[in-house]
């Protein structure tokens, strides 16, 4: 069941999941992927969710995302606005179009939403130079690092203007040092506009590094099994949060909370 | 670059060598130029038939077939097998039918099309369209169903429609194999066309060919078949223009 949850006219929104599940049909009999998820998460708040591999976690956005339907329970989603989007995803590992350039790419969720050509090639600029891309915009995906195209797929789903932005491991498939830099530069472009982030990684320093609060997902069926809020103060300074003493206890606690799922999720 | 080129100037030596040996053996006498006449006396016939006009007649003929078929026969593939590649629904609905006609020869059929179409243009486009058809059908559902599943995702996060799926994600997405089916069918294309005039025709570069085998003219044979293997090469580097220009977004080929 979905409701429309925003508040009129701020174009804000958060997240309301209730007693979520889902389940796949399989050889032998339905094989539940998400057992009761329920959480919310704050309009303009960046939540991180944490997981083992295989915990349901993708599934779980692409509901969130529509792409999917729930067997069961209730998901909001924020109200649709001619030329917004409500929700926008930016999906895992290689996500550009191979054969659209990289204005075209950014301008793609525009076009499918019928907003006329000048305007979202206006649009798409600008959001490629928020990522700092606009000297790429004739390039063809091909053409650049993989951190820049996940850039694109970031300004992707940023043109849309959405109230929420869904981000299923965006920084996976990087090298340490880039990651670094996009996380700075994601926090940099949310700190400009705030909107709701639901973050999905399996990493737990981008977690601490990024978010609010942290929601720990259990093995599979998923479900949440805690949530963990991050006491630390933004504009974030990475130098400064790796010494500062509760981000180390926030990783231990973090790691202890997930130990279990992981070996949990191994042996099944 | 530089070992592109190069590779460009050692494409030429096998054929031509080819030609040199042949030319050799026809001289020393080995080869009896009476059956098998050599290079130099086929460039000459060449050059008659070229100044009579009877060979650029008959290749523009084989030629216009040739395109005509191919457009008649590709463009209802694509966009049949863009549906079978999208569509489970398209896909078990056609592809009983489609499995069961592909194997046949279609130059087996040609008897069939001419007791229908008659003796004229229509039979012979009709050979050709048939002959790619299936080719390109199959190659082009590979394609979309080949496809990483997360750009069709894209499409629909975002609220695409289907007619936007087809336009932006499949047809894109399914070029590179569109383009290998077109390659094949050219191939197939060739065969049947030169095997239709052969069979029944009253022009073309089939037709040449089997007109002079009435009279014994071997050497305007072997012309007829040198040109039709120039004109195989000539479509093949056609293709792979229209292929690269179709496809900028492609890494470099190396």
């Amino acid at each position: 069941m979905l409701r429309a949850a925003d508040q009129v006219g701020t174009g804000l929104a958060g997240i309301d999941v209730a007693g979520l599940s889902k389940a796949y049909q399989g050889r032998h009999g339905p094989s539940p992927a998400l057992q009761d998820v329920t959480f919310t998460v704050r309009a303009g708040e960046f939540v991180a969710l944490i997981g083992p591999s295989g915990c349901g976690k993708t599934t779980l956005l692409h509901i969130l995302a529509g792409l999917i339907e729930p067997t069961a329970g209730s998901v909001s989603m924020p109200r649709r606005h001619p030329g917004r989007l409500g929700t926008a995803l930016v999906f895992q590992g290689a996500s550009t179009l191979p054969w659209m350039t990289v204005l075209d790419n950014v301008a793609y969720g525009l076009r499918v939403m019928g907003v006329p050509a000048r305007e979202r090639r206006e649009r798409a600029r600008q959001h490629l130079g928020q990522v700092g891309l606009l000297a790429s915009s004739d390039a063809y995906p091909y053409q650049l690092s993989e951190g820049m195209r996940q850039r694109v797929n970031i300004a992707r789903a940023l043109a849309t203007d959405p109230a929420i932005l869904l981000m299923d491991e965006p920084f996976a498939d990087l090298d340490e040092q880039n990651r670094l830099l996009l996380q700075d530069e994601l926090l940099r472009i949310w700190q400009e506009d705030r909107k709701t982030v639901l973050f999905v990684t399996h990493s737990l320093d981008e977690a601490i590094r990024l978010s609010d609060r942290v929601l720990v997902m259990s093995a599979s069926p998923g479900h949440i099994t805690t949530e963990v809020p991050v006491p630390l103060g933004r504009p974030r300074d990475f130098q400064k949060i790796r010494q500062d003493p509760a981000y180390g206890a926030l990783s231990a606690r973090l790691w202890g909370e997930l130990r279990e799922e992981v070996l949990r999720a191994n042996r099944s | 670059m530089k070992a592109r080129i190069a590779d460009r100037w050692l494409a030429l030596v096998s054929p031509l060598g080819l030609l040199l040996l042949w030319e050799g053996l026809s001289r020393a006498g080995l080869l009896d130029a009476r059956f098998i006449t050599p290079p130099s006396a086929i460039g000459r016939t060449l050059v008659v038939l070229t100044r009579t006009g009877e060979l650029p007649y008959h290749v523009g003929v084989s030629v216009e077939r040739i395109i005509a078929g191919f457009l008649l026969g590709s463009i209802p593939a694509v966009a049949l097998g863009l549906a079978m590649g999208l569509s489970r629904s398209v896909r078990a609905l056609l592809m009983p039918i489609v499995a069961a006609i592909y194997p046949i020869p279609k130059i087996a059929i040609y008897p069939l099309i001419i007791f229908y179409l008659g003796i004229g243009e229509a039979s012979k486009v009709s050979i050709v369209a048939l002959s790619i058809f299936f080719l390109v059908l199959l190659n082009t559902m590979a394609g979309v169903l080949g496809m990483d599943r997360t750009y069709f995702n894209i499409a629909r996060a975002y609220g695409a429609r289907s007619i936007d799926v087809f336009t932006t994600i499949a047809w894109p997405g399914a070029l590179p194999s569109i383009f290998t089916g077109l390659k094949l069918g050219m191939g197939f294309a060739m065969i049947v066309i030169v095997g239709a005039e052969l069979l029944g025709s009253d022009a073309g570069i089939g037709f040449l060919i089997w007109r002079s085998y009435q009279i014994f003219a071997i050497d305007v044979m072997f012309a007829g078949l040198l040109v039709t293997a120039v004109l195989g090469w000539l479509a093949t580097i056609t293709l792979d223009w229209l292929e690269r220009r179709a496809m900028p977004w492609r890494t470099e080929h190396k």
